[in-house]
């Protein structure tokens, strides 16, 4: 339980460093990169929460995938690689307090709500037949959904970006 | 390990994510932190999860990836497309809408 809490306070500073980051770096592939950890942190701590397929798909979804979607974006939109001046718009003022706000509010909710209730500590890994056995189960209808959204997405893509 | 420690980790994420949208007006880095803000509600879910020693979590949790990654791929597409006809990927620049 200690390593857990450990490890769970190390993965959560670097995750909320690298969002500050990604949030304020004037280097839109740096941006890129420090997105990267935030990703890893979270699938680390899905680990922690005992979901370990859910981290595997994360891995390779998000960093895998996703990622070089962003790198390419950033390629092909921008000529320049260096540092940019010009990324923030002039609410940038605006969204601190708007972040803090926010945060305030559910920090009050949660530490009302949950106070210092414990996750189960015996709890065991979810495996992937349990996952699968939900989704081609009770949430078949909402998978095939799925399926058409990433199907039409695809077309859709391929569409936008085509150059007729 | 609280309940509590991986909500407020949420919470956090999800507030950078929104300021993330809020302050930067590159589209690209736009969709950035909405990826932010998707990964702090898939924290969320899985927390949840373990809680109420469900599986639920976990099914919502893989559709939101799938969902995400659909959102990233037409999100991108039209940001291209923006460029190649605006030569600008920058929000303010996008006014045509404007009274």
């Amino acid at each position: 339980m200690i390593a857990q809490n450990i490890g769970f306070l190390i993965i959560a500073i670097v995750m909320i460093g690298a969002a500050l980051r990604v949030v304020t770096t004037n280097n839109v592939v740096h941006a890129a990169l420090w997105l990267v950890v935030v990703l890893a942190g979270a699938a680390a701590q899905y680990i922690l929460l005992a979901a370990e397929f859910v981290a595997v798909t994360q891995v390779l979804v998000y960093i895998g995938a996703v990622m070089v979607l962003f790198l390419f974006g950033t390629m092909l939109t921008r000529a320049r690689i260096g540092a940019e001046s010009d990324l923030n718009n002039s609410y940038k003022k605006l969204g601190i307090p708007v972040g803090l706000i926010m945060l305030a509010a559910m920090g009050l909710a949660l530490t009302d709500s949950f106070g210092d209730e414990k996750l189960p500590e015996s709890a065991k890994v979810v495996s992937t037949q349990e996952v699968s056995d939900q989704i081609f189960g009770p949430y078949l209808l909402p998978f095939w959904a799925l399926s058409f959204v990433l199907l039409a997405a695809v077309v859709g893509a391929i569409v936008l970006a085509r150059k007729d | 390990m609280f309940v509590n420690q991986f909500l407020l980790l949420g919470a956090i994420l999800f507030c950078i994510g929104v300021y993330g949208v809020v302050a930067r007006k590159n589209a690209v880095l736009m969709l950035m932190s909405i990826e932010i803000i998707l990964n702090s509600v898939n924290i969320n879910l899985l927390t949840f999860a373990l809680r109420n020693g469900s599986t639920d979590g976990h099914v919502f949790a893989l559709y939101i990836i799938a969902v995400a990654a659909a959102e990233v791929g037409v999100g991108l597409g039209l940001v291209l497309l923006v460029y190649r006809n605006k030569k600008t990927i920058s929000i303010d620049d996008l006014s045509e809408m404007r009274g």
